[in-house]
């Protein structure tokens, strides 16, 4: 247990998360407009997103789909009724002065989520709920001096709030359940997990108490929008409620703000949580209700999620622990990876792509969607080394070219001639050779200076070009100088 | 008056087909009613060019030879649906300026069933109210007047405009909505039939919505065949309204068989309130009597709940109405008082947008969905609610129809009964309970009280068995045999 050190003992955090997902559709959660990020404000309104009079909204059953996914993928319950409520506010980015959401009858209930940690520890955490729910839209208050402008195109976008149960104890962890909640959501292409674009968001809820005390009072901290910045705000949340409790103090139930630029959370004018939501069902939609069948065909339908594919990949394809965690991590790097080991050595493959691969993907400042070399073009150079066409260290000078150029590597080897010596015949002829121009260096050898081997190595890959197999051109040295 | 103006849908339907008159020549009489009975407020919004205009394209395609159901027939819309680039009041202040970019689903079905709009009617403010005398465009006065008396009385409401044009022959039928009683009502102060069908029949799409879970499209016509004309021009589902139910729409007027033998119809002891007149409580009697000759049997059921409803509705629609009347600040259509910030915007456009009545609902919809008041007011409404439903379910094993007054009283004059909103609430007290438990209703007028007014009777009937409805209806009309006219038309 991670515990922080205070004037008066150590400390326990308490941490439950509450993370908006942006469901990934083509059309709003109750009306046809559009979702795209980044559009001209208000291009992607449609008459029920602004509230117009006798508007009236229409679920959109994609997004009920991608919410039942998402449910099953958090391992939770899909519940065949659930009912949506409208939670009543007034705001101007608030078109209809309420947000129709699920209070009582979530369409998911509980649900877990395993925490990848550090030094291969693993803690799973309880998820309370998953609801549907409206965005709203934006208030730009830097456009003009005195007025403030809304785009309402976010207005109505369909969103999952994921609710975990207060079972976080540290900022680490928060972070480990953030990277996990975001994996599992791409995986499903449920949410983009886009915390810069403000797909995914995160209010975090904290407290401290000693080590076996009853919980302490808790602040929101709200909206938070980088797992970074997330787990400083823990950080710094719990630091301060220890302090002011240590100097006697007692810490308020409120609701704060993370000021990213200075690192503190500080409290929300009381005028903007001061709400009585009044919660009332929906009266223009009927209960969401959902066929047994179609819940089981999504789940017949579920992608292999990370863990299961980890434990797969460690399984089957004999990788550490450490490699499969980080080809799991990404879908499509996963994807890559299998293409490549298709029928091949897999940890090489593994070996590849998280060694070179990456290496140049992370130079380039490109994902694996933009590789400039394909899955079936790495396994063609990896069939190369496999029957000894390219060694192992001419495939990387070939793979390098394949990365500038998009060549394949079979073109690369023949034009620049790198095929690989193996014909022993040459290779003996080279040695031969070799032995026979330095005398003196022989002898030292002979006499015992062992490493003057390497030098002889170097001279019969010289002599050959770099393609001597390496195997036979040592074993036929050996002989060779011994002899 | 034109007799045009006096001739029913189904009259004019087979004068346009055989030639009689044209599109143009009854819409034109009919404008010319309009002009000549401004003094009623019937409308918001006259729109005369539009209604020739519909009227010339129906003529085409009556020569043509392919009118369809309401070919060139011109209509009343209350001024809560959403008509595309016509103003849309709601009979509200607040909505100042809005033209709706977008037709209502009922409108559009009546549109392409070929009527014609002679323009918006008056109702009242957001559809709150049983007099029509909280519209922000004024009172509407009732073409009917007390015998020896000229004080101007009410047509009811909230649908009062779309009553009093009917009424007094401006228009051949007008689009109402019923929340409450807000068609069943007006119809029966002004002698006219008025239909709430079951909700979820009609669309509730590019309505201004009051309360949601209650509100309904439905006519007022001048008899029940023009009744069942409308209904099916308007009904089916919409997958643009969650509410509406996916059930294939009859043919209501096929409906109208004028056989009643062997219905049984219920007639509700909890219906006598304290306070009734006489002449009411008569009247209901008659009524029995008329469908018993006509070879319907009585049979005496207990709607227990009937004294809870009218709180329980007015827990309920406040309760949405708050809610459904949030989208008015100011921010983005509508009037708009400024201040030097949005809670001072909101503050300013609702204090001068909203007149009491709705500020009033709004205040106790608020209150009764805080926290702490939650669960003693809304959620117990909301039982209750559906107590009443299966009270009328019950009833409905033992009979096909229920008949009841439709109004504790006649018209009242406008002034009357102002100062207590109880007392005026107390006029829904007969239609309310039909409306939470989303039955179809239908108030035809049935006689006169001693003063000269029209009374009506309402029957009630099964979710979605409008049929049944009509064809009781209709015999009471028969029976019936109503032809008083508003003074000023005799």
């Amino acid at each position: 247990m991670s515990l922080i050190e205070g004037k008066t003992g150590n400390w326990e955090v308490v941490i439950g998360l509450e993370v908006h997902a942006q469901v990934v559709s083509q059309s709003k959660l109750f009306s046809g407009a559009a979702t795209g990020f980044g559009a001209e404000p208000n291009t992607q309104v449609s008459p029920v997103d602004a509230a117009f009079p006798g508007m009236l909204p229409v679920i959109n059953r994609f997004c009920v789909e991608q919410a039942v996914k998402t449910g099953i993928g958090i391992e939770g319950k899909v519940n065949p009724i659930s009912v949506f409520d409208r939670k009543n506010y007034f705001y101007a980015d608030l078109p209809a002065g309420y947000q129709i959401s699920q209070f009582t009858r979530p369409i998911v209930s509980g649900g877990s989520i395993a925490l990848d940690l550090p030094e291969g520890r693993s803690r799973t955490i309880g998820v309370t709920r998953l609801h549907l729910e409206q965005d709203a839209g934006k208030s730009l208050h830097d456009q003009h001096p005195n007025l403030t402008y809304v785009d309402l195109n976010r207005a109505g976008t369909a969103l999952m709030e994921i609710v975990s149960e207060p079972e976080l104890r540290s900022a680490e962890e928060a972070g480990a359940y953030l990277r996990k909640l975001r994996m599992i959501l791409r995986y499903l292409g449920t949410c983009d997990g886009n915390m810069e674009e403000g797909s995914l968001r995160c209010d975090a809820n904290v407290s401290v108490r000693k080590p076996g005390a009853p919980l302490g009072t808790r602040c929101e901290i709200k909206n938070v929008n980088s797992i970074r910045f997330a787990m400083l705000a823990i950080d710094y949340e719990a630091r301060r409620q220890i302090e002011m409790i240590e100097e006697g103090g007692i810490v308020k139930q409120e609701t704060r703000l993370f000021d990213s630029a200075r690192g503190v959370t500080r409290p929300m004018r009381s005028k903007e949580q001061a709400h009585d939501y009044r919660y009332f069902p929906d009266p223009d939609l009927l209960p969401l209700v959902l066929d047994p069948a179609e819940i089981e065909r999504l789940r017949a339908a579920m992608p292999e999620l990370p863990d299961r594919k980890k434990e797969r990949f460690i399984q089957d394809y004999k990788l550490t622990s450490y490699d499969a965690g980080v080809l799991v991590s990404e879908r499509l790097t996963a994807d890559f990876f299998e293409r490549v080991a298709k029928g091949r050595d897999a940890r090489a493959a593994a070996n590849w792509v998280t060694g070179e691969l990456f290496g140049l993907l992370n130079r380039a400042g490109k994902g694996i969607e933009q590789s400039p070399v394909s899955a079936d073009a790495i396994g063609a150079l990896l069939d190369l080394i496999a029957d000894n066409t390219v060694s192992g260290r001419t495939a990387k000078d070939v793979f390098a070219e394949m990365f500038e150029t998009g060549k394949d590597a079979a073109a690369i080897v023949e034009a620049k001639g790198l095929r690989q010596v193996t014909d022993s015949g040459a290779i003996e002829a080279a040695v031969d050779r070799v032995i026979a121009e330095q005398p003196e260096k022989v002898a030292e050898f002979r006499a015992g200076k062992d490493k003057l081997l390497g030098y002889f190595v170097g001279q019969v890959m010289k002599a050959t070009g770099g393609k001597a197999n390496p195997g036979t051109l040592n074993e036929l040295l050996k002989k060779k100088l011994s002899g | 008056m034109s007799e045009l103006c006096d001739l029913t849908i189904a009259q004019a339907r087979d004068g346009l087909r055989t030639r009689r008159f044209s599109a143009r020549e009854l819409t034109a009489a009919h404008v010319k009613a309009m002009e000549a009975a401004r003094g009623l407020n019937a409308f918001i919004t006259e729109t005369p060019e539009r209604a020739l205009a519909d009227a010339a394209r129906a003529d085409v395609r009556i020569a043509a030879g392919d009118a369809r159901a309401l070919e060139g027939i011109p209509l009343a819309i209350k001024d809560l649906f959403c008509t595309e680039g016509v103003p849309t009041t709601a009979a509200s202040h607040i909505l100042d300026g809005f033209k709706p970019p977008y037709e209502s689903t009922v409108t559009a079905k009546l549109w392409a069933q070929g009527a014609g709009m002679l323009g918006k009617a008056n109702l009242d403010e957001f559809a709150m109210g049983s007099s029509n005398m909280t519209s922000y465009y004024g009172a509407v006065r009732s073409p009917w007047r007390r015998r020896g008396d000229d004080r101007p009385l009410v047509p009811g409401g909230s649908s009062g405009g779309s009553a009093a044009a009917v009424a007094a022959r401006i228009a051949m039928a007008a689009l109402g909505t019923d929340t409450g009683g807000s068609i069943r009502q007006p119809a029966s102060f002004t002698g006219l039939v008025g239909m709430k069908p079951t909700y979820g029949r009609c669309s509730r799409w590019g309505i201004v919505a009051f309360a949601s879970s209650l509100d309904q499209a439905g006519s007022l016509t001048r008899t029940v065949r023009d009744s069942a004309i409308m209904l099916r021009a308007m009904s089916g589902h919409d997958p643009k309204d969650s509410t509406s139910a996916t059930l294939p729409v009859p043919d209501y007027e096929a409906a109208l068989t004028g056989n009643i033998r062997g219905l049984r119809f219920g007639v509700p002891k909890e219906y006598r309130v304290e306070g009734m007149p006489a002449e009411i409580e008569k009247l209901w009697q008659t009524g029995i009597e008329w469908l018993r000759a006509a070879g319907a049997e009585p049979v005496d059921i207990n709607l227990k709940l009937t004294k809870y409803a009218l709180p329980t509705y007015y827990i309920i629609a406040p309760a949405e109405a708050s809610s459904n009347l949030a989208r008015y600040d100011g921010v983005r259509f509508g009037l708009r008082v400024e201040g030097k910030s949005i809670e001072e915007m909101y503050e300013a456009t609702r204090a001068v947008g909203f007149g009491d009545e709705v500020k009033r609902r709004i205040l106790v919809g608020t209150y009764v969905l805080s926290a702490g008041y939650y669960d003693a007011y809304y959620l117990k409404a909301q039982r209750v609610r559906a107590l009443i439903a299966a009270d009328f379910k019950r009833a409905f094993e033992k009979v096909d129809v229920i008949l009841t007054p439709t109004a504790p009283s006649a018209a009242f004059a406008i002034g009357e009964k102002m100062d207590d909103p109880l007392a005026m609430y107390l006029n829904d007290v007969f239609t309310v309970p039909i409306s939470l438990a989303g039955l179809p209703g239908i108030s035809v007028p049935a006689g006169l009280s001693a003063e000269g007014l029209p009374l009506g009777l309402q029957v009630i009937g099964r979710a979605f068995d409008e049929e049944t409805v009509l064809r009781a209806a209709e015999s009471l009309e028969r029976a019936a045999n109503f032809t008083a006219r508003p003074p000023a038309l005799t």
